[in-house]
C-alpha cells in the first residue's frame, strides 16, 4: 500500500548548520503518527519542509505517492495536505465563521471567483457552521478571531486546518499552553475531527502522545532514532536515555 | 443557521433572499444623487458634486487595495490617469468619425485601459507584499509620469490632450442630451458612481473579496489553505485598476482635458489621503473621505491659497485623534448612542467643539496673515478673512490672533481632557458589557 506520506533521506541545512539529517519516515493512510523529541530536535523544521514553507536541501517528500518536494504551500495544500501552527496563525480581523469559510472556499471549487455571492454558497455556509459547532465555537460565530480566548483560538486553528477536507493533517503542538481540562477536550476533538484521515502530530505532552498516537517516531538532533507503537517506544532503551528519561514522570 | 438570538430589528432587515436594509441604503443613495442638484444648483456646486462623484469611485477603488487587501500603493494615479488618456483619445476618435461609440460609455474605455495596465504593472508589483510592494508602486508611478513627458504624441506634453464631449450621437438618441450642459455630465457621473459603488460593494462579498481580507490579515496562512497570495493580490489590483480607470474616463469627460498631472504622485498621494481620512477599515469610509477631500481641494481652494496647508493640518489632527478615520469616528459615536450613553457626552462635546472652533479661528487668522505677508504683500497690507478686513502691517490683528490661539488652545486642552475622561469611561463600560455578554447585542 502506498504510504499517505513518505519522507526519504530528507535533509535541511541553514547555512552550515544541518537541522534535519537524513530523515526517512512512512506514515500509512489513516494512521495517527506522533513525532516527539527534545526542544531543538527539528520537529517544527520537519513540518515546515513537509508543508512547503521551506524547501529541503536534499531528499524527497511524497504525498500519496506523488512527489511534492519543493512545491509551494498552496500547491501542497491543494493536493490534500493541511497543517496547523504552534503559534496561533489565524485571520485575526475576520470572525470565527469567516475564518472557517475562507478555509473551505478553495476545496469546494470557488477558487478566485468574484462572480459568486458568498452568502449564496449554502454548502460552504453549512459546512462552516458544522465545524463551528464541532469545535464548540457556535456562540463565537461573529467574534473576530483576534478577540477569542487562547483556548478558543487553538480550537479554531484546528478547525481551519481540517476544514478543507485534506486527507493528511499535520498538527504542530495542538495543546501547547492549555490547561489539563482544555488538553483533554482538545485530544477528544482531534480524535473526532481526524477520523479516517492521516495525522502527523508534534506534541510535548506525553499523555497526549500516548493517548492519541497509533505509532510514534522520536526525533533527536535531526535524526529519527526510533519509530514504533507506543508500547515499543516505551520499552526502547535508546529513547529512554535520549529523551523519555527526563520525562519519566509525565509519561504516565 | 442564525440560531443565536439576534437583535429583532436586524433580523427583519436581513432575512433572505432580499436584504431590505441594503436595498434601502442604495435606494436612499440613488435618491440623494438625483435630488442633490435641486438643492445645490449653482454652477460651482454642480462642479463640486461632479468632482466628488469621480473621487468617490477613485477612493473606493484605492481602498480595494489598502483596506481590503492590505496593499499600500503610492502609484494608483497611474491607472486613473492612463484610463483618462485612453478615454479622451477615444473621445477625439469619435469626434473625427473614426470610432462609433457613445460618449456615455467612455468610462468603460478608461476601465479597460486601467484593467490592461493593472494586468501588466500588477504582474510586477504584486509579486511582493508590504513595503516592497509600496516601493515598486512608487517607482512605477514615477516611471509612467516620466514616460508621459517623453511621448508628447500620446500624452500631449505640457498642454495635455483636450477633447469635446458633445461629439457623437446624443444619449439614447434624445436630442439635446449631448452633455453640453454640466447638469447632464453630473447625472452621467452620478450614474457611473452609483453603479461602481454597488459593484465594488458586491465584490467585498465574493470568494475573492473575502480571501483578499484573509491575505491582508495573514498572507502566510492563506497559502496553507490553498491560495496563491500573489494571484489574489494581482486579481484585486486588476479589478481596482479597472474602477480607477472608470474614474479616469469620467475625469476626461468632466474636464474635456487630460494632462500629465493626472498621472502624478500628487494625485496618487491625494487618493491615499482621501481613503485614509474617510477610514480604510470600512467600505463606506473612502466615500466620506472623497467628499471631504474634494471639499478641501475644490471648495476651500476657492477661498484660500493655503488649502493644502489646511488639508495637511486636518489630516495630521485626524490621524492623531482618530486613526480609524471619519468612518470609525461615526461608528464609535453610533455605538455610544446604541448603548444609550450619548447624553453623557453632550456636554463635553459642546465644550470641545466650541473651544475647537475658537482655536481654529485663531489658527486660520495666523495662517492667512502669514500667507498674505509672505506671498501676496504686493496686493497691499490688508487681507480679508471671512468678510473682515485686517491690516497686517499693524500689530493689533497679530496680537488678536495670538491671544485667540493661546486662550482657545488652553480652553481646548481642558475641554479635550474632560471629554476624553468621559469618552474612555463609556468605552470601558461598553467593552466590559460586550465581554460579559458575548452573544447579545443591546
Amino acid at each position: 500500500m502506498t504510504p499517505a506520506l513518505q519522507l526519504a533521506q530528507l535533509t535541511k541545512r541553514f547555512g552550515r548548520t544541518e537541522i534535519i539529517r537524513g530523515v526517512s519516515l512512512a506514515v500509512a493512510p489513516g494512521e495517527r503518527h506522533a513525532l516527539i523529541g527534545p526542544n531543538g530536535a527539528g520537529k517544527s523544521t520537519l513540518f515546515n519542509l513537509i508543508s512547503g514553507r521551506h524547501a529541503p536541501s536534499s531528499g524527497t517528500i511524497a504525498l500519496d505517492g506523488a512527489d511534492i518536494t519543493g512545491r509551494k504551500p498552496f500547491e501542497i495544500n491543494r493536493l490534500g495536505l493541511s497543517r496547523s501552527f504552534q503559534i496561533t496563525n489565524l485571520f485575526h480581523r475576520l470572525t470565527a465563521f469567516e475564518n472557517l469559510r475562507c478555509a473551505l472556499l478553495w476545496s469546494l471549487g470557488y477558487r478566485y471567483s468574484f462572480w459568486h455571492r458568498l452568502n449564496g454558497l449554502r454548502e460552504v455556509e453549512r459546512r462552516a457552521e458544522e465545524i463551528l459547532l464541532r469545535i464548540g465555537l457556535q456562540r463565537r460565530h461573529k467574534t473576530p478571531a483576534g478577540l477569542l480566548t487562547y483556548a478558543e483560538q487553538r480550537a479554531l486553528e484546528i478547525g481551519v486546518t481540517i476544514a478543507g477536507g485534506a486527507r493528511v493533517i499535520l498538527l504542530d503542538e495542538p495543546t501547547s499552553g492549555m490547561s489539563r481540562s482544555e488538553t483533554a477536550a482538545a485530544v477528544a476533538l482531534i480524535k473526532e475531527l481526524t477520523q479516517g484521515r492521516t495525522l502527523l502530530v508534534v506534541e510535548h505532552d506525553m499523555s497526549v502522545v500516548f493517548g492519541l498516537a497509533d505509532r510514534i517516531s522520536v526525533l533527536v538532533y535531526g535524526e529519527i532514532i526510533a519509530s514504533g507503537t507506543p508500547a515499543e517506544i516505551r520499552a526502547n532503551a535508546q529513547v529512554k536515555e535520549a529523551y523519555l528519561g527526563r520525562h519519566a514522570q509525565a509519561a504516565v | 443557521m442564525r440560531t443565536e438570538p439576534a437583535a429583532p430589528a436586524a433580523a427583519i432587515l436581513r432575512f433572505r433572499p432580499l436584504n431590505f436594509g441594503r436595498w434601502a441604503v442604495w435606494g436612499l443613495t440613488a435618491a440623494l444623487f438625483v435630488a442633490a442638484p435641486f438643492a445645490f444648483d449653482s454652477k460651482f456646486s454642480l462642479a463640486l458634486m461632479s468632482q466628488a462623484g469621480i473621487m468617490i469611485i477613485f477612493a473606493l477603488s484605492y481602498n480595494m487595495l489598502l483596506g481590503h487587501s492590505g496593499m499600500l500603493s503610492f502609484g494608483h494615479a497611474v491607472y486613473s490617469g492612463l484610463g483618462a488618456y485612453f478615454a479622451i483619445h477615444a473621445m477625439n476618435m469619435i469626434g473625427r468619425g473614426e470610432l462609433f461609440f457613445p460618449v456615455s460609455l467612455l468610462p468603460l474605455v478608461g476601465g479597460a485601459a486601467g484593467l490592461l495596465f493593472g494586468f501588466v504593472f500588477g504582474w510586477l508589483t504584486t509579486r511582493r507584499a508590504g513595503t516592497t510592494f509600496a516601493m515598486i508602486t512608487l517607482g512605477i508611478g514615477e516611471m509612467v509620469f516620466a514616460a508621459s513627458l517623453m511621448f508628447p504624441g500620446f500624452f500631449g506634453g505640457e498642454a495635455g490632450i483636450s477633447g469635446n464631449r458633445t461629439v457623437g450621437a446624443p444619449f439614447l438618441g434624445i436630442d439635446g442630451l449631448d452633455f453640453s450642459r454640466d447638469i447632464q455630465v453630473y447625472y452621467l457621473i452620478a450614474a457611473w458612481c452609483l453603479a461602481s459603488m454597488v459593484a465594488m460593494f458586491a465584490l467585498t462579498a465574493t470568494p475573492l473579496g473575502r480571501i483578499a481580507n484573509a491575505v491582508r490579515d495573514n498572507p502566510e496562512r492563506a497559502e496553507f489553505i490553498g491560495y496563491n497570495t500573489q494571484r489574489v493580490r494581482w486579481l484585486m489590483l486588476m479589478l481596482s485598476a479597472f474602477f480607477a480607470g472608470i474614474a479616469g474616463g469620467l475625469m476626461a469627460i468632466n474636464l474635456e482635458s487630460v494632462g500629465s498631472e493626472a498621472l502624478s504622485a500628487i494625485r496618487s498621494g491625494g487618493v491615499l489621503l482621501a481613503a485614509f481620512i474617510g477610514g480604510v477599515a470600512f467600505f463606506f469610509g473612502p466615500i466620506i473621505g472623497a467628499i471631504v477631500f474634494v471639499f478641501f481641494a475644490v471648495a476651500l481652494s476657492e477661498y484660500t491659497k493655503a488649502w493644502q496647508l489646511y488639508l495637511g493640518l486636518f489630516f495630521v489632527i485626524l490621524v492623531m485623534f482618530a486613526p480609524g478615520g471619519l468612518a470609525s469616528l461615526i461608528l464609535m459615536n453610533l455605538r455610544v448612542i446604541k448603548f444609550g450613553k450619548f447624553r453623557r457626552l453632550l456636554d463635553p462635546y459642546v465644550g470641545v467643539i466650541l473651544s475647537g472652533l475658537a482655536l481654529t479661528v485663531g489658527i486660520v487668522l495666523l495662517i492667512e496673515f502669514t500667507w498674505h505677508r509672505t506671498l501676496d504683500i504686493a496686493l497691499g497690507a490688508t487681507v480679508t478673512v471671512a468678510g473682515f478686513a485686517f491690516d497686517t502691517s499693524q500689530p493689533q490683528p497679530w496680537v488678536l490672533a495670538v491671544v485667540i490661539v493661546l486662550a482657545a488652545g488652553a480652553a481646548f486642552e481642558f475641554m479635550r481632557r474632560r471629554f476624553k475622561a468621559e469618552w474612555d469611561a463609556i468605552q470601558i463600560e461598553i467593552e466590559t458589557w460586550l465581554r460579559d455578554n458575548p452573544q447579545d447585542k443591546p
